[in-house]
């Protein structure tokens, strides 16, 4: 088509418009960094308020309805801490459960997404799949162990098969409602311009489903950590759960908060991971509106 | 390439089963040249979009048959670009993306298509803002990525469903003098869908206008205004005496409902 000969059509109306248009698309934002500053010093207050309490309570022995006798108080923790540090122990239970969770959860992350995709897409597929998927979904992960153990030669190969269960069905569930919620007008429109049913689902329904799977992503990966640690108490050897039960058991307490501020860390890492890398395959969420 | 004849032969369509079914359109005749410019005008909810929808292969017809240069239409196709009501442009990729993708699903090579689609862009006027993704845009400019993409495809046919409903008057006015440029380029066969009478009568070489539900073509309104037209066409009193025309059937067609709720049927 030649550009040049239709340019008479863009007459001044349009490039006033135009015009008004690009400063609004193009105008910068006004920066956020003060309220941002504001909201973190607010927490950092709670979380410190909420520590001197805790310190309190111990060195007191606070013991009404909670007997905090027995509760090591931060300080110790924190010596506790420097004590771990030192020796390779603590580093290892860390990496062991990292490696279960990231196995688990890559392995359900692939599966689920595939299912869902597929079961939100063709009838049926939904109607085949769905139904045992219903029957074993509200069963929770944790029931698993004892069948776990048994279908897995290994205690470690049990402990990644509860992550996967903990991620596969958020993930699945996410998908699947991503999917169907997929404005039909879009496929239509790809259809229209040419698309065949693998470029839909490669142009139209994988992008358009990505958010929600992003949010199941999120979702499991809460869960797949949640498996776990319940999975390394029960039948572990190492492992930050295993870690934090054997610290009761030997009656070491400043170890076992340990172990649950090394969970909470960790659970709160790799979601912000997830979300994070989520991101980079999103970049048109990330662009500033115009409206 | 040119062509892009349409034919229409006492087409239904039905949407649902059984006892809630709708009969959107009944035996509808139409009949279409090629490189035509034809409006389908009617009162809101007629089955005008369900025209666009068999044209364009997203609904199926019940009965009667259908077909554009000869072949029976039976799924969407590149040779038929459909401009919606609403955008309908791909969030996840950018104005250029967007318009890229029908010579993408041909196979076109990367910077070919991307060059032919910087083309088009400029062509709709939007050649700053090829990096823009849709939410970033003005309902206009997004009208005009819509448009660009299903040209991209060089359709024979280009069926538009109230494209321009949504936009305030002034943008309005302007899409329709960029769409009648594009059509007098490009000599596509145009069917346009609306519930405007000045817009039908100011872009069209044809109106149909179409009866209530189900809807059949109740009368043609020729259209014999000189070419090109600028928007100072839309205060002559030739236009005057098609709008008019064409409001009388429309508005006989709206009344008509009312009078008979409100008479008792004599027996």
């Amino acid at each position: 088509m030649n550009a040049a000969r239709i340019s008479s059509v863009q007459a001044t109306p349009l490039r006033s418009e135009l015009e008004s248009d690009a400063a609004r698309a193009l105008a910068p934002r006004p920066r956020a960094s003060r309220a941002w500053m504001k909201s973190v010093a607010i927490g950092a207050v709670s979380i410190a308020s909420w520590l001197a309490l805790w310190e309190a309570a111990s060195v007191y022995e606070w013991s009404f309805f909670f007997r905090f006798e027995n509760i090591p108080a931060p300080t110790e923790v924190i010596r506790a801490t420097g004590e771990l540090l030192d020796s390779p122990k603590f580093a290892s239970h860390l990496l062991s459960s990292l490696r279960r969770v990231f196995l688990g959860f890559s392995i359900a992350t692939a599966l689920a997404v595939t299912a869902g995709l597929v079961i939100g897409r063709f009838r049926l597929a939904a109607q085949a799949l769905l139904p045992p998927l219903e029957i074993l979904r509200p069963i929770p992960a944790v029931a698993w162990i004892p069948i776990a153990i048994l279908l897995f030669a290994s205690s470690e190969r049990s402990m990644v098969f509860i992550t996967f269960i903990g991620a596969f069905f958020p993930v699945l569930l996410n998908t699947i409602h991503g999917v169907e919620r997929i404005d039909q007008r879009l496929i239509n429109a790809s259809r229209s311009l040419g698309a065949n049913e693998f470029d839909v689902f490669r142009e139209v329904v994988l992008p358009a489903a990505l958010p929600s799977i992003v949010a199941g992503l999120s979702i499991g990966m809460g869960t797949s950590w949640f498996s776990l640690v319940t999975a390394e108490m029960i039948s572990g050897q190492f492992g930050i759960g295993y870690y934090t039960w054997e610290a009761y058991t030997l009656q070491k307490y400043p170890s076992i908060v340990l172990g649950m501020i090394g969970i909470g860390v960790l659970g709160m890492g790799s979601s912000l991971l997830v979300k994070r890398v989520a991101r980079l395959f999103m970049p048109w969420l990330r662009a500033e509106g115009a409206r | 390439m040119s062509s892009g004849v349409i034919a229409m032969h006492s087409v239904k369509v039905h949407f649902g089963e059984g006892e809630s079914a709708v009969l959107a359109l009944d035996g509808m005749d139409l009949s279409i040249q090629s490189g035509e410019f034809v409006s389908v005008l009617g009162p809101s909810g007629c089955g005008k979009s369900t025209i666009i929808g068999a044209v364009a292969g997203f609904t199926r017809i019940s009965a009667g048959e259908l077909s554009v240069d000869g072949r029976a239409v039976t799924a969407p196709g590149p040779e038929r670009g459909v401009v919606f009501q609403q955008h309908t442009l791909f969030p996840w990729k950018t104005a250029l993306e967007n318009v890229e993708f029908g010579l993408k699903m041909r196979g076109v090579g990367q910077r070919e298509r991307r060059e032919r689609a910087r083309e088009i862009l400029e062509t709709v006027g939007l050649s700053e803002f090829s990096r823009h993704y849709p939410h970033q845009l003005s309902g206009g400019m997004q009208q005009r990525v819509n448009l660009a993409r299903a040209l991209v495809n060089r359709p024979r046919v280009l069926l538009m469903d109230e494209p321009f409903c949504s936009l305030d008057a002034q943008t309005r006015l302007q899409m329709q003098e960029l769409v009648l440029a594009l059509w007098e380029e490009l000599h596509m066969t145009v069917v346009f869908v609306t519930h405007e009478v000045d817009e039908a009568v100011y872009l069209s070489d044809r109106v149909a206008v179409l009866s209530r539900r189900p809807a059949r073509v109740k009368t043609w309104i020729e259209v014999d205004l000189p070419r090109p037209r600028t928007h100072a066409l839309l205060t002559t009193p030739e236009f005057a005496r098609l709008k008019r025309e064409a409001l009388d059937l429309l508005l006989g067609e709206a009344r008509q409902p009312i009078l008979e709720q409100r008479l008792p049927r004599s027996a």
